[in-house]
């Protein structure tokens, strides 16, 4: 049996039917990020002075994926205008390397992005012990100043067998530039390139921290925010870069050859997909990454 | 709307988070003073101007070669 109206349009919707399944798609897409945007901004209002984090993330490598995802709305539409040409050589090698360009995405995200975050760690400090660790969080000056004060140390964890040893009574924390010279002017707005951990270690006693996480989703309400919205938007690459090796393979090559138009038109509803995704993404690199 | 108008409105969105971009690592350079960022501001400026010229010449050629959905 023929699915009807995938190349000639619908009389009374004056639109062939994929066109109005995708929309209707990303309509509901709209309100799921909608929502999950809205939940950041509000979380964000409501944070306690010193609870949301600044400039944790890496700006350079923020900017590459961005530029990658542009680069990729280029070649994806430049695929279907090959195909609306028939020329299906061209077709192929723009949609390679919209494929590419979304592995490099993920790639960059799953590798370079996410690791490191389950590596470094925040020690949370009981607010009545904060004083005995003055050296390391400068809060006196930044009060001075009317800055946000510091409520955690952060950096490597050296000792990993504390997390369950309960006989060993202190964290040692190879610190990072930000609490090993705390009361440095250069400290007091966040670094948009990370700078590595220094070689000083602080000790810190367990009876003094109210918690310690690693960056990941359990760590605040910022980074719960990063790793929803990131890795919902990381399945939609995904999904994105899986339907377009379906279409790049040779089993579309049959569907082009039977009739271009019908592989034109599916790629141009996986392109309006993608450019979707990558719509996503322009906003959440300035939420998350510089503001 | 078709994928040729939306790509025209991803590039309109690409290009204000580029000029957004520029205007923000010159504000990073006034209140730090690192020069890193001045280049970040020219590099997005000019990423701005590429997107414009780009998005300039794929509207002329698609009305060009009449793609038509």
């Amino acid at each position: 049996m023929e699915i009807p109206y995938t190349i000639s349009t619908r009389p009374d919707t004056g639109l062939w039917n994929a066109k109005i399944g995708i929309w209707l798609f990303l309509a509901s897409e709209v309100m799921l990020f909608g929502g999950l945007f809205s939940a950041y901004v509000f979380l964000r209002l409501d944070a306690q002075p010193g609870e949301w984090p600044h400039g944790l993330l890496n700006v350079p490598i923020g900017t590459f994926n961005t530029a990658i995802l542009i680069v990729s709305s280029v070649t994806v539409v430049l695929a279907w205008a090959a195909l609306k040409m028939r020329r299906y050589n061209a077709y192929w090698w723009y949609m390679l390397a919209t494929i590419l360009c979304g592995i490099i995405f993920l790639f960059v995200k799953l590798y370079l992005e996410w690791p490191p975050k389950f590596s470094h760690y925040g020690v949370f400090i009981k607010p009545e012990a904060r004083e005995k660790y003055e050296p390391y969080l400068g809060n006196h000056r930044r009060e001075e100043k009317g800055l946000e004060p510091r409520i955690e140390i952060t950096g490597h964890l050296e000792n990993h067998e504390a997390l369950t040893d309960s006989n060993i009574k202190e964290y040692e924390i190879a610190l990072d530039p930000v609490n090993a010279d705390p009361d440095n002017p250069s400290h007091d707005r966040p670094h948009f390139i990370p700078l590595p951990a220094t070689e000083k270690v602080a000790k810190i006693d367990k009876q003094d921290v109210e918690r310690i996480d690693s960056f990941g989703p359990w760590h605040s309400a910022y980074f719960a925010s990063y790793f929803t919205i990131t890795g919902l938007h990381g399945a939609h690459v995904l999904a994105g870069v899986l339907v377009f090796l379906y279409m790049w393979l040779p089993v579309s090559k049959k569907v082009y050859q039977r009739n271009p138009e019908h592989l034109a038109n599916r790629v141009e509803v996986s392109g309006l997909f993608w450019h979707f995704v990558d719509l996503i993404w322009i906003f959440v690199f300035p939420l998350f990454y510089l503001l | 709307m078709s994928l040729k108008a939306f790509h025209i409105i991803f590039v309109i969105f690409s290009t204000l988070l580029a000029l957004g971009v520029g205007a923000w690592c010159v504000w990073v350079n006034l209140v730090d003073g690192a020069p890193v960022y001045l280049a970040g501001a020219v590099a997005s400026f000019a990423s701005a101007v590429a997107l414009v010229i780009y998005g300039v010449w794929f509207y002329r050629k698609m009305k060009r070669l009449r793609i038509i959905t």
